[in-house]
């Protein structure tokens, strides 16, 4: 069974082009950018060579870029950069949709003298400008947002936000791990101050980030040691991680036209296909602006990890909003804030595309799910009622 | 991913009895749309209403809970109500090969639905974890966001010996929305297990044979036949008489090469756990 990858916001394949950049900085060019000698030198240069890549791709200059291990490392990098800069400020800003990276490390700072703000979105995923008017005041250190959202793919206006939160003097951090080399962005006409990104988002591999710092922004770094990446995250460089990311971001950019057209097509048919063959069922953020690759449509009247395993049978791999373990009841924080009806927030599937999203591939779900769906209802003491009429 | 048994992937790919029974005689049905999951178990009854002939159910919810309701559905068939209200959530996880343990609510929701449709059909009380429907409530609310009791609690904590509110979570999902109820579970593990340590004073000293009869059937349910079935095989008691206990092997273990390894292994535990002086023979029955 040749599987059928549908699942890209949680993980990417590593492109073959991009593991084959990576390849010699293993068994051969294992040298330490950091060293004296010219074995370290030639590995040096690649590093720099990736840091220019992938500063190209998001319109920054190669300085603005810090390498990191991971979205998350980022992510609490920014946060705790800030609050360390503006130590009188005590207030945070975040939203409700956030990506636990990001939410889990504001809430624990709450309990350690922080007020902590969690704008709320509409039903469609979209955040209120004048929630965040008020929210955002002096005493703010910064506001963190996501650039688009992992589960329903809606985008914020991070440029709108960050008008907002300049009038304040607060910095501006977003989470643009899902945004990234789906839709371009630019830093150099920006009001983004700090922003993350992840490798493995975009084909490059698990294991390797960055921190992306305008100058001129006041940065305290969050692992302190040696002097690597100008003293802003210590430890060695994981070498080979950072010329996979600079070739795969030189490819994203390259790819991202398709990424706008045929990818976002496939999607437009997978979402308009299924809502015409499935009866019950919507698209979770259908009204808001989202990423072109990525899908949330939810089932009334059917469990989602129900679907998952179904799916699975076939070699189709999804995702669910809702992780049905007792820990975690609630369906999914994002499909609650935006108060999904509890009929469907339970059945909520996600499907994210890539480039190498087929339309075949596609052919395939849309003939598969429906039947699945309604298998699902069949069994359901509640679905019963809605197939009888 | 979950790491299902092939027993739970075969119940949920192909579950037994799934449907509604026109005349049931007795009906349960517990969890809601906002819970995430909800069963509800029809049972027919043979025409001197002793045994149950059919059972059938509707399930919402995830690839455990149908597993969970197919086994239980299979389970009771042929059993009288009593009887059927002896099967604990143990069983049904046990019967599927196991469940993990996040998702043990899922056979704890199968007991729970044979319990209510069993309560409704005697007419007496019904049990109070009827998430989301009207009934007569049975004890203090506990968990608010799903609605379970301490007596039901408490029974769930000591039926399978849990020790933490984690656990718990797992098995009933108390405290897992809010969390404001997970105080209130400690205390009850502690009332638990403060009732159990009075009730096991150590080994007795000269065992009955009645006492000693359960304890090797209880024995080899929990600690010999789980380890069976994880290789697909399976033996049942034929008969105890004094210290000489019959077994017989089933499924992967009849007719296997090293059954006579397992017969010894099968002594050794319950010479280890129950009295040193027991012998097993394998028969065939
Ligand atoms: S009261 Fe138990 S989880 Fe809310």
């Amino acid at each position: 069974m040749r599987e059928i990858y549908l699942d890209n916001n949680a993980t990417t394949k590593v492109d073959e082009v991009v593991f084959e950049e990576m390849r010699p900085y293993f068994c051969e060019l294992y040298g330490n950018p950091s060293s004296m000698h010219y074995f370290g030198g030639q590995v040096q240069k690649k590093v720099d060579e990736a840091r220019q890549r992938v500063a190209g791709l998001i319109g920054a200059q190669p300085e603005e870029i810090i390498f990191t291990a991971c979205g998350t490392e980022s992510d609490n990098a920014a946060i705790r950069s800030a609050l360390e800069v503006f130590p009188n400020k005590r207030h945070v800003i975040t939203t409700r949709v956030e990506h636990p990276a990001v939410l889990t490390l504001c809430r624990s700072l709450s309990k350690h003298g922080y007020r902590v703000t969690e704008l709320n979105v509409d039903s469609a995923g979209r955040l209120d400008m004048d929630e965040l008017r008020d929210a955002v005041d002096d005493n703010t250190a910064i506001v963190s947002i996501m650039y688009a959202n992992n589960e329903t793919g809606v985008i914020f206006p991070i440029e709108e936000v960050g008008r907002i939160v300049k009038e304040k003097g607060a910095l501006l951090h977003t989470d643009a791990v899902q945004a990234v080399g789906k839709i371009p962005l630019n830093m150099a006409e920006s009001t983004v101050d700090m922003l993350s990104l992840s490798g493995h988002k975009l084909h490059a591999p698990k294991g390797i980030g960055i921190l992306y710092v305008r100058k001129g922004v006041p940065f305290r770094p969050f692992l302190v040691g040696g002097h690597q990446e100008k003293s802003r995250r210590a430890g060695t460089e994981n070498t080979a991680s950072i010329i996979a990311l600079g070739k795969a971001c030189e490819l994203a950019g390259q790819h991202m036209g398709d990424e706008n057209s045929r990818v976002k097509a496939m999607r437009d048919r997978l979402e308009n296909e299924l809502l015409r063959l499935i009866p019950a069922a919507r698209i979770n953020g259908g009204g808001a602006d989202r990423l072109p690759n990525t899908v949330s449509i939810a089932f009334e009247f059917v469990e989602g990890e129900l679907i998952l395993l179904y799916l699975s049978e076939l070699g189709i791999c999804a995702s669910s909003g809702s992780a049905c373990t007792s820990g975690s009841l609630e369906p999914s924080h994002v499909l609650r804030a935006m108060g999904v009806p509890f009929t469907c927030a339970h059945g909520s599937i996600r499907f994210s595309l890539s480039r190498f999203t087929t339309d075949e591939e596609i052919d395939t779900v849309i003939r598969e799910l429906p039947a699945i769906i309604r298998r699902g209802r069949e069994m359901s003491p509640f679905g019963r009622e809605l197939l009888a009429k | 991913m979950w790491d299902y048994t092939d027993k739970v992937k075969e119940h949920f790919l192909n579950p037994r009895n799934v449907g509604e029974i026109e005349n049931a005689d007795a009906v349960g049905e517990v969890g809601s749309l906002a819970c995430g999951d909800a069963l509800k178990l029809f049972i027919k009854l043979d025409e001197n209403k002793e045994r149950i002939v059919e059972a059938k159910f509707q399930t919402f919810g995830c690839g455990s809970a149908i597993a969970s309701s197919s086994a239980l559905t299979e389970m009771i068939k042929g059993k009288t109500l009593d009887e059927a209200l002896g099967v604990t959530n143990k069983e049904i996880a046990d019967f599927l090969g196991g469940l993990p343990e996040e998702k043990m609510h899922c056979s704890v929701m199968g007991q729970e639905a044979l319990e209510v449709a069993i309560a409704k059909y005697r007419g007496g009380p019904v049990p109070s974890h009827d998430h989301g429907h009207e009934h007569e409530q049975e004890g203090e609310i506990v968990c608010k966001c799903f609605g379970l009791t301490d007596g039901f609690l408490k029974k769930v904590i000591s039926q399978n010996r849990l020790h933490t509110a984690e656990q718990v979570t797992h098995f009933t999902k108390a405290g897992g929305a809010c969390g404001g109820c997970i105080p209130k579970i400690k205390e009850l593990i502690a009332e638990v297990l403060g009732e159990q340590q009075k009730q096991e004073p150590k080994k007795p000293e000269r065992l009955t044979n009645l006492r000693k009869m359960q304890l090797i059937q209880e024995v080899l349910e929990n600690e010999v036949r789980p380890l069976l079935w994880a290789d697909g095989g399976d033996l049942e008691l034929i008969d105890i008489a004094g210290n000489a206990v019959q077994i017989a092997f089933r499924k992967a273990c009849a007719g296997c090469a090293s059954s006579g390894y397992t017969s010894r292994f099968v002594e050794q535990k319950l010479r280890e756990l129950v009295a040193d002086d027991i012998t097993v023979e394998e028969v065939q029955g």
